[in-house]
């Protein structure tokens, strides 16, 4: 199939691809690579200006080519259906959810209600039977109160359960799904792809899973199809794709991924260098020759064909059978290993950063009436009694779901929330409260880079001049002639060209963004550095190389990081400590190794459990949360994790707050369990998790 | 909501309270004397005092200001100085000439904007939608004399279809007066339309651009009902809102509109009363205004919260 707007831009060339019933096909790349466009076009949803210039999509055999309007909304209604990616922005604001799932079910051409209208026709009373049903296959207890809400009250993981009962109201043979976990928690997304597993063994339905993250596909998939600059490169069986990828690009993606117990000084990732090609410039040869690390004459000059390498294999590259023999290692050769760093030796006697007893609370607006009569405000516990430290040359990673308080913290570290309690202190000097109050010569020494710089830089200043400010007001450079070579100084930092001083935001990409965000903090030679989320949003291979660019500049420069994410696998492979936050308190916090491995806690377990692994058969014994987190407003007594707990002890924990527990590693966990028992309970989730010194992996073995 | 409502009911009495002030002391500043006025330049000075205590205005302003409010608001809305007539049955009876003609105004534009903007949206960037972005931009840059006597030349004049004076007779019935109200409507129509329709095209535009419109089409629904089931109840909030805001100049501030149809609406009396420096005429209609445009915007929020459930529920 090629496909392709009238202006003659090719989004997608060449691609062709099966999806068998009952299976699932991943559809991986990373932006700019078409998987979105050619999910859309398999289900003949072309957006305007877009039309197919060549090719077909076929479903069971049939071609739905030259399809009437009306013969299009049948197929839509009964035998494809959608799964979007971002489910609030995909449901009417405006309608219940009972409504639209009920406009979805496959039998009533005109969409009725679902609720509502309960007894007004024996119709209505069946649609309404259906959508609850529905709902309660993809594992929505209430589906009664589900169906008579509205998206905006139900939570992140509801929504998408109601979208994809949505999507299969129609019975449809063939699901697509569109990064359908990519906004939601870890917790969230595991169970979620657990149904879409389920869903796919009970109704037969094949599935086209597009997602930018090969280890959710790995967990979902049982083939999966990697797509680059609108081109299929290659196409294989799940585990063999992971265990012996034979395309270039595909290698560079999983060396790309840091997982669980990945040592980053011994073995860093391996970033994919350069840019993927845009459409209207797509290399003569083969689309990858320009970033690949073993590309030949050939590759520029001739472009691949799409080779059958095995039964059910199929990879676009020259060089695949040397690749297959393994006489061709298409793997970047990896940066030198950084010089020896004793990680675990703190140096200066007082942490580089202190948070003691931090604690913010958001009051709700009270009622008149509920201050008459005296009773106390209540408030959000955004955060609650927290405690932590960073020391130089050391990374601390901080983990939870989303409300758990990470990003609350790192706003009161930097000052730009107030807390309600607790104090801040950089190195054993105590920091005032308020930005404003603190002195500015200090200023510079604690920084933060936040997630989307795309936003946080100025789009009308250059990037020289956005370095340039901070280096003037906090660093004091005086004359043009410092400033200047101060710029290009960090520019080199984090690998910019110097030419890049003269560029606005909008012309960078989102990775160039973020390196002038972390360069931009650097001006001032921070001893402290906050990262909120500073690496999501990015495709791997560009997270691969920002994750790479922190470590080399921590061990030169040995700053202290703190660093927040929702991401463990990233977390695990840059922290050197960890620290797990859930509803506003640290659960447990120690040194990484100690951390990913038992006894954990059990909320730590559940993250844990919930990260996908590249590994598509070797899953430990998964546990999965139930139910949402309780509201930060209505905490419950006793250990508030204790609703979701899978390990909870009953009364003990709904009635007392867990005490601290230390381990001989070093490491501390809230909890009623003792960890003798709990290390007993659990099993290890990461094979390797902790053994950092043991080594790389054996090549080409799966990671 | 309860709670919404009453909220926004104590803004209105806030609102209302401040305005009245600030009526107060500008009908205050204004130039002249007031008993002047009324008796001519001939009158002699004891005359003129008499007259003044007579009216009260010797006392100390906040006085004044306190007297008339609780007046006001037991219903004595005093007596014009101009007609000597009382006040509120004149006025409340060109309120209801207002009201009369914001109805058949509203009838006619709403509609019809709302039909022109989506068409437009649904054809954005084609022919349809440059024409009725282009003639509705058009239109309302011309002023409503202008329209006003194109429509009476043509209307009235030409093809003797509608009568070009609406000077209804204070007893006549809305059917009695309907031939007389067509054309005012129509002018007053005119300027509503272009900004209504382009509201309602922005609007409509942007939704059909939301993600949920591509799972209602994916759903294989019939274009027809993604629009009205999906589109429009979204796009027509904004709109829903400015309609209901416009209905507070609808009803005090076609000025011009009633004066070239000679309607005897709250606008002309409007005018009537500051020709005559005629205060307490002016006091009552600027509040019966002020009264109109906070109930307009009330009704406007309240539209608003119940037909979007992301308010209304929070």
């Amino acid at each position: 199939m090629a496909y392709g707007p009238g202006a003659g831009v090719l989004a997608l060339r060449d691609v062709d691809l099966d999806v068998a019933p009952g299976t699932a096909v991943g559809l991986v790349g990373e932006s700019g690579s078409g998987k979105s466009t050619l999910a859309l076009a398999a289900l003949r949803f072309l957006p305007g200006d877009g039309r197919v210039v060549r090719g077909r999509v076929e479903l069971g055999g049939v071609a739905l080519d030259g399809l009437s309007s009306a013969a299009l909304r049948d197929l839509w209604r009964r035998r494809v259906r959608l799964v979007p990616q971002d489910p609030l922005a995909s449901l009417n604001p405006s309608l219940t959810v009972g409504r639209q799932v009920a406009e979805g079910l496959a039998g009533d051409p005109a969409g009725r209600d679902g609720e509502g209208t309960a007894g007004a026709s024996p119709r209505g009373d069946r649609a309404r039977d259906a959508v609850r049903a529905l709902l309660a296959s993809v594992g929505l207890a209430d589906a009664a109160r589900v169906a008579a809400s509205y998206p905006h009250q139900l939570s992140g993981g509801m929504q998408q359960r109601v979208a994809i009962a949505m999507a299969l109201g129609g019975a449809p043979e063939l699901l697509v799904m569109d990064e359908p976990t990519t906004n939601l928690d870890v917790t969230t997304e595991a169970t979620v792809l657990d149904l879409v597993r389920d869903l796919r063994e009970r109704h037969g339905t094949a599935v086209l899973y597009v997602s930018h993250s090969l280890a959710v596909v790995a967990r979902t998939c049982d083939r999966v199809a990697v797509l680059y600059a609108g081109e299929l490169v290659e196409d294989a069986p799940v585990a063999e794709l992971y265990r012996r990828p034979l395309h270039p690009y595909t290698r560079g993606l999983l060396d790309s991924l840091p997982r669980v117990g990945q040592d980053r000084r011994a073995e860093p990732l391996r970033p994919i260098e350069g840019r993927i090609p845009e459409a209207h410039a797509r290399p003569p040869g083969c689309v990858f020759a320009d970033r690949c690390p073993v590309a030949i004459e050939r590759c520029h000059a001739e472009r691949p064909a799409l080779d059958d390498a095995a039964p059910g294999r199929r990879v676009r590259c020259h060089r695949w059978p040397e690749i297959a023999a393994g006489t061709l290692d298409p793997r970047r050769p990896a940066e030198p290993p950084a010089r020896a760093h004793d990680a675990l030796a703190p140096d200066g006697d007082a942490p580089a950063l202190s948070v003691r007893s931090l604690s913010k609370r958001y009051p709700l607006a009270r009622g008149a009436w509920a201050a008459l009569r005296r009773r106390p405000a209540r408030a959000v516990r955004a955060l609650e009694d927290a405690s932590l430290e960073v020391w130089r040359g050391r990374t601390l990673g901080l983990v939870g779901e989303s409300g758990s308080g990470k990003s609350t913290l790192a706003r009161c570290v930097v000052g730009l929330t107030v807390p309600t309690a607790g104090e801040v202190a950089l190195a054993g000097a105590r920091l005032a409260p308020r930005l404003e109050h603190r002195y500015r010569a200090r200023l510079g020494e604690l920084q933060m880079v936040f997630q989307n710089s795309g936003e946080a830089l100025n789009p009308y200043l250059t990037v020289g001049e956005s370095l340039a400010r901070p280096l003037r007001r906090l660093a004091g450079a005086r004359s043009g002639g410092e400033i200047e070579a101060r710029v290009r100084s960090l520019l080199e930092a984090v690998h910019l060209p110097a030419a890049f001083a003269a560029r606005v935001p909008g012309e960078l990409s989102g990775g160039e963004q973020q390196r002038v965000a972390i360069a931009r903090a650097l001006a001032t030679e921070p001893c402290v550095l906050v990262f909120d989320e500073s690496v999501s949003g990015l495709d791997v291979s560009v997270q691969a190389g920002i994750l790479d660019l922190l470590t080399r500049l921590q061990d030169e420069r040995h700053g202290a990081y703190a660093f927040i994410s929702h991401d463990l696998a990233v977390v695990a492979y840059l922290a050197d400590d960890i620290a797990v936050m859930h509803l506003g308190r640290v659960v447990e916090s120690g040194p990484a190794s100690a951390v990913l491995r038992p006894p954990y806690h059990p909320y730590t377990e559940a993250l844990l459990s919930a990260v996908p692994t590249l590994d598509p058969d070797g899953q430990a014994e998964r546990v999965r949360l139930t139910g949402d987190a309780p509201s930060p407003v209505d905490l419950p007594p006793g250990c508030p994790f204790h609703t979701r707990c899978p390990r909870s002890l009953g009364e003990l924990c709904e009635r007392e707050a867990p005490p601290w527990r230390r381990d001989a590693s070093g490491k501390t966990v809230a909890c009623h369990i003792p960890l003798e028992e709990l290390v007993t309970a659990q099993v290890p989730l990461f094979a390797d998790a902790g053994d950092a010194g043991a080594g790389p992996a054996a090549e080409g073995a799966a990671p | 909501m309860t709670r919404f409502l009453a909220r926004r009911l104590g803004y209105l009495l806030v609102t209302l309270l401040v305005t009245s002030l600030l009526i107060f002391l500008i009908t205050q500043l204004l130039p002249g004397d007031v008993a002047r006025v009324i008796l001519g330049r001939e009158a002699s000075e004891p005359a003129l005092q008499a007259l003044r205590e007579r009216l009260g205005l010797t006392r100390p302003a906040p006085v004044q200001y306190l007297t008339w409010l609780v007046a006001f608001l037991r219903g004595d809305w005093g007596t014009s100085f101009a007609t000597e007539q009382a006040i509120r049955p004149l006025v409340l009876e060109r309120l209801g000439n207002s009201l009369m003609l914001a109805g058949l105004t509203l009838a006619i534009a709403v509609p019809l904007a709302i039909a022109l903007g989506v068409a437009a949206a649904l054809r954005a960037g084609r022919w349809p939608d440059a024409v009725i972005s282009v003639a509705s931009l058009a239109v309302v840059g011309l002023p409503e004399f202008v329209t006003g006597l194109v429509l009476i030349e043509v209307f009235a004049f030409r093809l003797r279809w509608l009568p070009a004076n609406a000077s209804i007779a204070p007893e006549a019935g809305f059917l009695e007066a309907l031939p007389m109200l067509i054309l005012p409507a129509l002018t007053a129509t005119l300027v509503l339309l272009a900004y209504i329709a382009r509201l309602t095209r922005a609007s409509v535009l942007e939704e059909l651009g939301r993600a949920y419109v591509r799972t209602a089409v994916l759903k294989g629904l019939p274009p027809r009902v993604v629009l009205v089931r999906h589109v429009l109840r979204n796009a027509l909030l904004p709109t829903v809102t400015v309609v209901a805001i416009s209905v507070g100049w609808l009803i005090s501030g076609l000025i011009v509109v009633e004066n070239v149809f000679n309607y005897p609406g709250l606008g002309r009396l409007l005018t009537f009363a500051i020709d005559r420096r005629d205060v307490p005429l002016l006091q009552a209609i600027s509040l019966v205004a002020v009264l109109a445009f906070a109930l307009a915007n009330l009704v406007a929020d309240v539209l608003y919260a119940v037909l979007n459930p992301r308010i209304r529920l929070g």
